[in-house]
């Protein structure tokens, strides 16, 4: 079953899901993410100018934000982290990597109703803290979680 | 019986002096060795547990560590005495037999007194023993089972499959497992193991989907009683071993996929729930802290012998932490008293395996005898004699590893050499041969390459701070559960207690500081890099030996450490 998933997958292309999405309303065409472009945001190039980017400079600590996130990563080329929101009416998600040269790495807007929940694969080229920020009816909320990068070996 | 350790030391000299052979039966049996194994049931649902052996299917020697630090929360807990330290945490009488299983105390003259430890024949013994006195007892091994001796390598894990097989292991995870590569373990599960031994890991996943690659649990009956037994596979193998032997699977700690899996087996009416874990014993306590319903967790990784368990306090009740230590000394015995759907009682032993006070099983002596005989001689090749202890547990440095450092400076015309902090490895007695056997009883991997490279300063610094980060952090979840990486030419300080980036202090060479941009030949082996070529270690190792003909004793190359004094896990 799961040869056969992927196999599907792999013949559709993620294109034809992203298509979906588009379609549903759930992401944005391109066009619009364009126009919205936070530049002051993401070419920041460290944390306190990336959140004043965002307008989230005073944002409050949140235990709703869920970080899932290696504690320390297998291949800091691709760490994968995903982000749930259960504050209510969330309207955008934002990752920021501390200590990559630029780094606030992703932002999602919600629309109609959309689960706030995002999976994404993070460059990280050593141990930093992995902030999230979740905005909702106006306010902004925080969370982090600290994710080791090291060169490895030498285990057991 | 009530002999101390002074008396110990005065038989024994007495006894060399007299020209007794060493190495006696019945010194272990004035030392009570002979009631040793005589271990009354208890309750009607019984685990037997050994784990990290390391390919060891003879017996040999191996001498505990005299430096295993505890940092933050863990100063002076479990498994983090050393020495006399552990023998009173754990009551135990010095010069006792059970002083020499778990302690380095005295290591060369105890064990020339009571042998070798471990060895397949001599353990499938004692398994039969414990089997026939509680009908229904499960065996479990932790892993790091397929790696760690020559005829291990050569038939990629083959040999240990089939002995597990005749020793009757129902229950496997993994670690150095899965160095022989995906599909060779794939093969081994699907081929070898269906209807003899189950391979479990819950944190194993695919990268893609995050789909298990291992079942994650299995329930199993003993005498009426369902005991649902987990797999945890070492979480960091993709970091500490080569990421290019596993592409495909990703792993780590997965608390909250543990609390699921164990909530599951307690839905379909597990009554006690084990968890076989992979993680070292640090992950382990703290894991015993944060998921809840876990009855007992029989360790594995950091190799560490701890007589009695550590009761864990968390949500749901408590958890027990054992460790089984390594190479096949040791076995544990959990035995439960189930009635009424829950737990009234348990007992625990952690049983030493003395080859001389158990009978080698004639039929796992037979099938060892095979596995080896095409070998024999390569394997008994006597390269070297070593004038003094070779060991290598320790958090810094081992005689073993300080061996290899200074083959490798040698034969390389390195300024500075790296040798990985691992914690197998065999130890030799002073006088004593060294085969080839041994030298691939410590260098035994299917990435053995050494090499040569331009290293500055500044980037010596930085994997000394990494490797040390990886055994000092205070959270046990960012631990690798290795040992410091061993240094050869050049001294440094290290204060465990610093922060990531400050640890490591003062390096020097012959006396000068190490300097930022200035580059230095370091010599090293064992990279997880795909793609590294070079002379496989062994041959470098096996070189040296055959020219040196003698190997006087080591001068240890250790770090000057920094507030780590009274800590009960240095000696």
């Amino acid at each position: 079953m799961d040869a056969l998933r992927r196999t599907l997958l792999k013949g559709a292309g993620a294109t034809g899901a992203i298509a979906a999405a588009i379609a549903a309303g759930v992401l944005k065409p391109s066009q619009a993410l364009a126009a919205e472009w936070n530049k002051n945001a993401f070419e920041a190039r460290d944390l306190a100018g990336a959140l004043k980017g965002l307008g989230a400079g005073g944002a409050a600590d949140s235990k709703d934000i869920v970080i899932k996130a290696p504690d320390i990563a297998e291949n800091g080329a691709v760490v994968p982290v995903d982000v749930a929101s259960n504050i209510p009416n969330t309207q955008s998600i934002s990752v920021l990597v501390d200590k990559n040269p630029f780094p606030l790495a992703a932002h999602f807007d919600f629309a109609n109703g959309a689960l706030p929940q995002v999976a994404v694969r993070l460059k990280m080229g050593q141990t930093s803290n992995i902030h999230v920020i979740a905005k909702a009816d106006g306010k902004s909320y925080v969370a982090a979680k600290e994710v080791k990068v090291t060169v490895g070996g030498c285990g057991g | 019986m009530s002999m101390n350790r002074r008396e110990f030391l005065q038989i024994l000299a007495a006894a060399s002096a007299a020209g007794f052979a060493l190495d006696s039966r019945e010194l272990l049996a004035a030392q009570g060795g002979g009631k040793l194994y005589d271990l009354p049931r208890f309750g009607n649902v019984s685990l037997l547990h050994f784990t990290d052996c390391h390919a060891q299917l003879l017996p040999i020697y191996f001498r505990e560590p005299n430096v295993n630090l505890g940092i933050g929360g863990a100063v002076g807990r479990a498994p983090h005495l050393v020495g006399e330290h552990l023998l009173r945490a754990f009551n135990i009488r010095p010069g006792s037999l059970d002083a020499h299983a778990f302690t380095y105390l005295d290591f060369a003259q105890a064990a020339r007194a009571y042998g070798k430890v471990g060895g397949f024949a001599h353990l499938a013994t004692l398994v039969k023993r414990l089997r026939a006195s509680r009908p229904g007892a499960l065996l479990l091994d932790g892993g790091d089972t397929w790696q760690g001796s020559a005829t291990a390598l050569w038939s990629k894990g083959q040999d240990m499959v089939d002995a597990c097989k005749l020793l009757g292991v129902d229950i496997m995870t993994g670690h150095w497992e899965f160095t022989l590569g995906a599909e060779r373990v794939q093969e081994i599960v699907k081929k070898d193991f269906p209807g003899k031994i189950e391979f479990l890991a819950q944190n194993v996943k695919t990268t893609d989907f995050g789909d298990p690659v291992f079942k994650p649990y299995a329930i199993r009956e003993i005498n009426g009683v369902p005991v649902a037994v987990i797999g945890q596979g070492f979480p960091y193998t993709p970091v500490a071993n080569p990421r290019y032997m596993i592409p495909d699977w990703t792993m780590g700690i997965q608390d909250d996929e543990m609390q699921k899996v164990v909530d599951e087996a307690r839905g379909k009416g597990a009554q006690v729930v084990v968890l076989l874990s992979h993680n070292g014993m640090d992950v382990d306590l703290k894991m015993a802290s944060r998921v809840t319903g876990i009855d007992a967790i029989l360790g594995g990784h950091t190799h560490d012998g701890v007589p009695a368990p550590s009761i864990v306090k968390n949500a749901g009740g408590q958890t027990l932490v054992m460790n089984s230590g390594s190479n096949g000394k040791f076995l544990s015995v959990l035995d439960f008293d189930v009635r009424g759907g829950n737990i009234q009682g348990w007992r625990y032993k952690l049983l030493p395996v003395f080859s001389n006070l158990l009978p080698a099983d004639k039929e796992m002596a037979a099938y060892i005898d095979k596995v080896r005989a095409p070998h024999k001689a390569k394997l008994e090749e006597k390269l070297a004699v070593s004038e003094g202890l070779l060991y290598r547990r320790g958090n810094f440095n081992g005689s073993w590893d300080q061996l290899i450092l200074d083959a490798m400076m040698e034969a390389k015309g390195a300024q500075i050499a790296f040798s990985p902090g691992f914690r197998w490895g065999t130890s030799i007695l002073p006088g004593q041969a060294i085969t080839f056997e041994h030298v691939m009883d410590q260098t035994a991997i299917t990435y053995p390459y050494s090499t040569l490279t331009d290293m500055s300063g500044e980037m010596i610094k930085n994997v000394l701070e990494d490797v040390c980060d990886n055994l000092f952090n205070a959270d046990p979840y960012k631990q690798q559960g290795g040992d410091m990486v061993r240094v050869g030419g050049m001294s440094y300080a290290c204060d465990p207690n610093a922060a990531m980036g400050s640890r490591i202090q003062d390096m020097r060479l012959d006396g000068k500081p190490i300097e930022a941009a200035r580059t230095y030949k370091v010599a090293g082996w064992a990279p997880v890099a795909e793609g590294a070529t070079g002379e496989p270690i062994w041959d470098v190792v096996t070189k040296w030996l055959r020219d040196k003909k003698v190997v006087t004793p080591r001068k240890l190359n250790e770090p000057r450490l920094i507030g780590v004094a009274g800590n009960p896990g240095i000696a």
